[in-house]
């Protein structure tokens, strides 16, 4: 014991005197949630990959879906993401209007997509393609299903968001905030580019 | 009005008198004790005028350290649940021999064994082991709060409202009979159509939630809050486990959540996921729940493995053999932990090459799991070993675990699995790796770190005590399984036929007695140490001559942890500190940042109960009025934008002062 003590007279600093403040926690924070939501919709695509063919002498893809209505919904979802990063633009300008104005029409490209989803969904459960009629069918409504849900709570929280910065301006907080949202909202995007090659071209095509 | 029917059922959706159990006579004692413990608990509390700070201190608290005791509470209070359980079960099974149908009908005994196993994982293990990892790592990372403590706050009574919500099944209504894991198509609507299984659902759900949250703060707390000059290679390796654990949580707990979402879905909308016509496929059910569950067994025993690796360190007096070794073998089994599911049903079918490829899979992880166990004999090797109680329990995993690690390699094999598939072997298997290994973890861990928390030592003599009684007492109650395993009796029994397997059943028993006054012994030690608190007393911070920074505090470390931020240099951190002469400073002290208190977390919580007992009942107006109160408090909570304040630096100088002085006492 005696030795080390001798071996290291010298004294190194062992506490910080000024404050220490770790930064970037929300960000990681927030990353690792989506990688936990990633693992939700990984779960329902693995389902719908192995129930996605048993349609129980049911309706398959092929009678059921609509390209081109899905090619527009689709484009209502891509819009939405650039108008999403119109609006971080105009709030790293620090420009408070112009920023809501963008996440307005964001919303309101969202709003379109679920109007369009929702249509398809009545549509097909009115053809008897409901989600109790095949494991096919409960596999395609439960993950389109919850990325829809996903989008829903987007627009709840972009509402939410911009009562805050319409009250609070475009502080660090909020900064913070549009940026989770931001994230949220393209990976949502991802995620449908998934939904859209798995569920609708792989089924109509393969 | 009470005549119209219609009005009744909206009211109560399916609740109607006769789900109360009352004509079972041993859930009435129950309910009564409960209820008069609980009625007896509430006047102490008024008596005592301990609402307000219950409120202030406890409930609302967003410190760590505060929401980590709290956390373990709840475990023991439901370790205390799921033990009876336990001793039911032994009981029945020891007595309903030779026509005897024992004192627990099916019916019953079916809800005994799966209220056990899920009260045993999800409400007695994961709380203790999220309660060590919020109490000692950020102290051990020289942190003064996890990186989001509102949502640690959240965490902790979310966990809480699932193990709520499981507890009410007790008394309203029935649980689940179908196993832990509730197994379609036996929990799917066509054969579980009472709300047993709704109870297992909502309760998981609930609580899932709490966890993932929780693993998410607290990698965002050790990748990011670490004390400047620690590196990763730095980290003591309770932090590496706990790391490696909530890496594990966050990347399975969203699967189970999925999983039972689909199951809910079959049983609420009819959907076919997991039924037996239409499409539907169990074997997805239980290939998507073990993807989950597999991991969740690695979730538990590497913090378990952190507690080990500091205990030996400290109670060798030598710094921990193979660090890094120790590292890379906690890492490799957090991914194999990934890659060995389907050894849980060999018995599916699905052919040689998938049974070979996870049958090696699983034997793979056994290497690394050897190389702790090598680490820490080597730690041993030549140190001066303090045999106090934490190192006991050490001990006693050592030889116990290597057991059931060894059941666990046979269980591998595929071959040998389908004889021994679902037989009482794999019963006594896993009791022996997580009684063995997680339980004796955290009873080590809470006589290693009670002092920290509580200002003083528990009392040696009784925590021998409890330490002998679940040692034996595990031997007595589980090797009887791994016999009858090999003699083929299956699990879940409650009835035998042949009276020659009594014997055994009456040993197991005998052991479960012995596990009964390990817990006894446990609850007088707290008790007599509290009494005993001045004798037992420490005033150091250091009792254990410690290694890494959560020493380096006083005992119990204030509410800001360190009043400067610690700098490492070594990942045995206080050890070098010690030895290199570090010098308490004593002045310059600063304002901390410190979050505030929110009751939101409690009462978001107690929402999720409100939603849980609607959606089991089928109460669609509680559920429409609980969903939209969760929205606009969580929504309500972000408009308060105040959330933090500073604690004065005459306050934090005030605080050190006083652990001057007690320090000057010492010498």
């Amino acid at each position: 014991m005696s030795n080390i003590q001798s071996q290291s007279a010298e004294k190194p600093q062992f506490y910080l005197e000024e404050d220490h403040h770790p930064e970037g926690s929300t960000n990681l924070g927030f990353w690792l949630y989506l990688m936990s939501d990633c693992l939700i919709f990984a779960t329902l695509f693995a389902t719908y990959a192995v129930l996605g063919r048993n349609y129980a002498a049911g309706p398959a893809p092929a009678d059921l879906f609509d390209l081109k209505l899905v090619a527009i919904n689709t484009a209502m979802l891509l819009f939405s993401s650039i108008t999403y990063g119109f609006a971080m633009l105009q709030m790293e300008r620090g420009a408070k209007q112009e920023t809501l104005f963008w996440l307005t029409v964001t919303g309101l490209f969202g709003l379109a997509f679920l109007g369009i989803e929702l249509y398809e969904f009545h549509h097909m459960i009115h053809e008897g393609a409901t989600p109790q009629r095949s494991a096919f069918l409960s596999a395609f409504f439960t993950l389109v299903g919850t990325h829809g849900l996903h989008v829903t709570f987007g627009i709840i929280w972009l509402v939410t968001l911009m009562v805050q910065v319409s009250k609070h301006g475009l502080i660090a907080e909020n900064r913070r905030r549009l940026m989770c949202l931001s994230m949220f909202w393209h990976f949502l995007d991802v995620v449908w580019i998934g939904v859209f090659s798995v569920v609708y071209l792989m089924g109509v095509v393969g | 009005m009470f005549s119209n029917p219609d009005l009744l059922k909206f009211i109560f959706g399916r609740l109607t008198l006769e789900s109360i159990p009352y004509h079972e006579p041993i859930l009435v004692a129950t309910f009564a004790a409960v209820a008069l413990g609980g009625i007896a608990l509430c006047a102490f509390i008024t008596y005592m005028k301990w609402w307000g700070p219950l409120w202030n201190d406890w409930i609302t608290s967003i410190d760590h350290k505060k929401i980590g005791i709290m956390y373990i509470i709840l475990a023991i209070v439901m370790l205390l649940r799921g033990f009876s359980d336990a001793i039911m079960m032994r009981i029945q099974q020891a007595i309903a021999f030779n026509g005897s149908e024992g004192y627990l009908p099916p019916h019953h005994y079916d809800q005994v064994f799966t209220a056990h196993g899920v009260i045993m994982i999800f409400f007695v293990a994961m709380p203790f082991v999220t309660g060590f990892m919020n109490y000692v790592v950020p102290l051990q990372i020289g942190a003064r709060d996890v990186s989001f403590p509102f949502l640690n706050n959240f965490s902790f009574w979310m966990t809480t409202a699932g193990a709520i919500i499981v507890m009410i099944s007790l008394f309203v209504g029935e649980f689940a009979r179908t196993g832990w894991l509730a197994y379609p198509p036996l929990s799917g609507v066509e054969y579980s159509p009472g709300v047993g299984v709704d109870y297992y659902i909502w309760g998981l759900q609930v609580a899932g939630v709490g966890t993932t949250l929780s693993g998410i703060n607290l990698i965002a707390t050790i990748v990011k809050m670490r004390a400047p000059g620690m590196s990763f290679m730095k980290m003591p390796v309770f932090t590496w486990t706990s790391l490696c654990t909530n890496i594990l949580i966050v990347a399975t707990f969203p699967i189970l959540t999925a999983t039972l979402v689909l199951l809910s879905l079959d049983r609420y909308v009819g959907t076919n996921f997991f039924t037996n016509d239409l499409g539907g496929n169990p074997m997805m059910y239980i290939n998507l729940i073990w993807i989950w569950g597999h991991p969740e067994v690695y979730i538990l025993i590497l913090p378990a493995f952190g507690i080990f690796s500091e205990v030996v360190a400290t109670f060798s007096g030598k710094r921990l053999f193979g660090y890094a070794s120790m590292v890379y073998a906690t890492c490799a089994i957090m991914i194999l932990s990934y890659l060995v599911w389907l050894h849980h049903f060999f018995t599916m079918g699905s052919g040689a090459s998938v049974n070979a490829f996870f049958g090696i899979t699983t034997m793979i992880i056994s290497i690394p799991t050897g190389a702790k166990i090598f680490n820490w004999l080597f730690t041993i090797y030549r140190g001066r070993v303090r045999y106090e109680v934490p190192m006991l329990w050490t001990i006693g995993f050592m030889v116990t675990f290597v057991i059931g690690g060894m059941t666990g390699v046979m269980l591998a094999v595929p071959p040998a699995d389908f004889v021994l598939h679902n037989s009482l072997f794999l019963i006594a298997h896993f009791h022996n790796v997580i009684i063995g290994g997680v339980l004796f973890g955290l009873m080590a861990g809470v006589t290693y770190w009670y002092p920290k928390a509580f200002g003083y030592k528990l009392d040696p003599f009784w925590g021998k005590m409890s330490f002998w009684f679940w040692f034996i007492g595990f031997y007595f109650a589980f090797m009887p399984l791994y016999v009858l395993g090999l003699m083929g009796i299956t699990r879940r029994m409650s009835q035998f036929d042949d009276p020659s397997l009594q014997i055994w059943f009456v040993i197991a028993a005998i052991g479960a007695g012995m596990i009964a006054i390990g817990i006894l012994s446990f609850i007088i030690q707290l008790v007599v140490s509290y009494i005993k608190r001045e004798e037992l007393k420490d005033e150091t911070g250091d009792p254990w001559h410690g290694r890494t920074l959560e020493w380096s505090t006083s005992s119990p470390p204030p509410e800001y942890n360190f009043a400067f931020t610690p700098v490492v240099h070594d990942h045995d951190s206080w050890y070098d500190m010690k030895n290199r002469g570090y010098a308490r400073p004593l002045q310059g002290f600063k304002p901390i940042h410190m979050p505030k208190n929110t009751g939101t977390g409690a009462i978001l919580a107690a929402l999720n109960i409100a939603l849980a007992f609607g959606l089991i009942w089928y109460m669609w107006w509680l559920v429409v009025v609980s969903f939209v109160a969760i929205i606009a408090v969580a929504i309500g909570h972000t408009f308060n934008y105040k959330r933090d304040f500073y604690i004065p630096a005459e306050t934090v100088s005030a605080e050190e002062a006083k652990r001057t002085e007690l320090l000057a006492k010492q010498v």
